[in-house]
């Protein structure tokens, strides 16, 4: 068993608003192991996007303990928060998030950019991150002349170019149609399983929830339910039998019209 | 901040420049206005000082200038120029006696009718000796000076100054001519190198000058008290000691004039270089004065730059949570927007230098004031528009820099 990347006991978040104070996250406690893949769920404002905040070292919890890759971040000041953001993690937001007007390719050099130390192959890393989602040749395109699924690639390969530890990702489907998020999961599974990458993501659809290898359910700040999938789902040997079935369709289409 | 992200925030900074052009350049307006007010002011006033040290040099170097009659402690003069207590021996004492001057000169004047053929016209008309000349750093433009053997045999010589040679000769080359001053038949010796205006506007061409003892005995009349007496003294003064004449003249006149301790000067002695010095000091002081409040507008302009960037800071909200995100710290963000800022009143600044250059020939050459735009001014105006920049930029920077990264990355 690979050592726990996330540790949080006892975790509280509260908000006031005037004299209102709302309880986003009561006593969660929560140990994600290293290279794991978890899903998210939970019925809107149970609190999945602030504990994702606090995970992604955005935002302070109230009271408790986080520990990422067994460093306690809660002493940690704002610039040292950036660094730990900037060189372990990557966040794949559900709007993408990309900067208008900017190349896929100065989109994804963006982290690079933010590093203390120069990295004299930008360029190239950039371009590798982009050829691992498979939009080597997208590079020069501006994010309002790529699709939905392309723009959320990018945001990943972004995620992806300083070699982070972990990719937090709140509802990054939640924009796109199901062949397109399924193309996404494929994505985030081969990152998760070829790089063992700790992949953590909020999601409201069961049958995404389904390519992690664990679930946990949320309900009003506390984790109700906290499962592990006996099998999870193949983004990519359903995306391949989709294609395969395509073909057969066009196949059985032109062999019927006579046309090749 | 390193030199990579320095250069990097340039390229963001001229992107989100280059997005709204117009909203820049109306940006930029206020800054071009401002710098090139405060250059041209400065041209203006330059000019103004140059002009008068021009002018100051126009009258001779290391000159002083020592006056019959004296000034009273109500500063009204008790008959000046006409008094006879100054003479020629006194001019021969200073030399031998003072070793802070270099030359003297006795000077009579008056003011007297001149005739050539049909043309007359009325002249100062002053008598000296050849020394008059260089301590007025006056040239003979054309022809010969009055010598000492002219002044000896009181020869009847004229060197004449543009103005008068413009009025009776009316394009006639002068030298060799017989004139009359005063009835009184002269030749024209020389002709002088025009001067201009005096530092207190007077004509300094519109001038004749003889031989002393000739004005003296034939044209302005001596005085019946002491044939010797003279209007004034001309002292130039060696190079870096004029303040060591007035108290070795005054004390020498003193003497010789036999004054007791409680009796007034009956002379004034007036280092010239003091009074313009004065009126030069004046002169910066109006030009401080139109550049300060021409650096008015470059205030309004910054202050435009800081409305400008507040905007985009509001605009760009979600785009810095994102920054900070993937990793921009706060030394990042503000850097980004500082050069953003300063990129825009830079780049106003260049315009306005170009403009305040442009403007400054466009007033030499219109109104016929002189303009000095000195490449100092240029390097502050320029120094001034990056500091405004700075200055504007810093507010906005830093509210953009503190932002929170959740709520900027949600803002709508
Ligand atoms: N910045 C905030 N200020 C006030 N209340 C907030 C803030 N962020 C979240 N909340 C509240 O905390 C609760 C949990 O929100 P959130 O974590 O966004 O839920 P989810 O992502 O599960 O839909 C909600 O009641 C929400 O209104
Ligand atoms: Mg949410």
């Amino acid at each position: 068993m690979s050592k726990n990347i996330i540790e949080v006991e006892h975790l509280t978040r509260t908000f006031s608003i005037g004299d209102m104070t709302v309880r986003a996250l009561r006593d969660v406690t929560l140990e994600v192991a290293g290279g794991d893949f978890v899903a998210i769920m939970g019925a809107s404002g149970s609190g999945k996007s602030t504990l994702m905040n606090i995970l992604g070292c955005l935002d302070r919890p109230t009271s408790g303990i986080y520990r990422l890759d067994g460093v306690e971040v809660n002493g940690l000041g704002r610039d040292q928060l950036a660094e730990i953001r900037n060189r372990k993690l990557g966040f794949v937001f559900q709007q993408f998030n990309l900067l208008p007007r900017t190349s896929a390719l100065e989109n994804v050099q963006l982290p690079l950019l933010y590093r203390d130390d120069a990295v004299p192959d930008a360029r190239e890393r950039a371009m590798q991150a982009l050829a691992a989602v498979g939009l080597a040749d997208r590079a020069d395109h501006t994010p309002n002349q790529l699709s939905g699924g392309q723009q959320q690639r990018v945001a990943i390969a972004r995620a992806l170019v300083n070699d982070p530890q972990m990719v937090l990702a709140d509802e990054p489907t939640g924009a796109l149609d199901s062949r397109t998020s399924v193309e996404i999961m494929g994505i985030l599974q081969r990152l998760n399983r070829e790089r063992g990458i700790t992949t953590v993501m909020v999601t409201h659809e069961p049958d995404i929830a389904e390519y992690a290898n664990r679930q946990l359910y949320f309900r009003d700040g506390q984790i109700l339910r906290d499962e592990k999938v006996a099998r999870p789902r193949e983004a990519r040997r359903e995306i391949a039998l989709w294609d395969q079935r395509a073909d057969r369709t066009a196949d059985a289409l032109s062999s019927a019209t006579g046309l090749r | 901040m390193n030199l990579r992200k320095i250069a990097s925030s340039t390229r963001i900074a001229f992107r989100a420049l280059r997005v709204n052009k117009m909203r820049s350049a109306l940006t930029m307006l206020g800054i071009i206005i401002g710098v090139a007010a405060v250059i041209a002011m400065v041209a203006v006033g330059s000019g103004a000082q140059e002009r008068i040290r021009q002018q100051i040099a126009s009258i001779g170097s290391n000159l002083i200038i020592v006056q019959a009659g004296s000034v009273t402690s109500s500063g009204l003069r008790m008959g000046a120029g006409n008094a006879t207590t100054l003479t020629e021996d006194d001019v021969t004492a200073i030399l031998r006696e003072c070793d802070s001057t270099s030359l003297a000169a006795p000077v009579v004047r008056g003011g007297g009718q001149v005739v050539y053929g049909e043309n007359n016209w009325g002249t100062q008309i002053l008598g000296t000796t050849p020394d008059y000349l260089p301590i007025r750093d006056l040239r003979i433009a054309e022809g010969v000076g009055i010598s000492d053997q002219d002044v000896e045999g009181a020869a009847r010589v004229a060197l004449l100054g543009k103005t008068v040679i413009d009025n009776l000769f009316a394009g006639e080359d002068p030298v060799g001519k017989i004139l009359r001053i005063k009835n009184v038949p002269f030749s024209v010796a020389g002709r002088l190198v025009p001067k201009g205006q005096s530092p207190t506007g007077q004509d300094q061409d519109d001038v004749i000058i003889i031989p002393i003892s000739a004005a003296k005995k034939k044209v302005l009349g001596a005085s019946q008290a002491n044939y010797a007496a003279v209007g004034s003294i001309m002292i130039q003064a060696h190079e870096g000691r004029t303040g060591d004449v007035e108290p070795q003249v005054s004390g020498l006149l003193r003497q010789r004039h036999h004054l007791q301790r409680n009796e007034d000067d009956d002379f004034t002695i007036r280092n010239m270089e003091e009074v313009f010095k004065a009126q030069e000091s004046s002169a910066q002081v109006m030009s401080i004065l139109l550049a300060a409040i021409a650096s008015v507008s470059l205030i309004v302009g910054g202050i435009g730059i800081m409305n400008i960037m507040l905007v985009s800071v509001t605009e760009r909200t979600k785009e810095i949570g994102l920054r900070q995100a993937v990793g921009a710290k706060t030394r990042d963000i503000l850097g980004q927007f500082l050069i953003e800022a300063v990129t825009l009143s830079v780049a106003g600044g260049a315009a306005g230098i170009v403009t305040g250059v442009a403007a400054s020939l466009l007033i030499s050459y219109f109104a016929d004031w002189s303009t000095v735009v000195s490449s100092g001014s240029i390097a502050v105006a320029f120094l001034f528009s990056a500091l405004v920049g700075v200055s504007f930029g810093f507010y906005p920077a830093r509210k953009a820099a503190n932002m929170d990264p959740i709520e900027a990355l949600h803002y709508e």
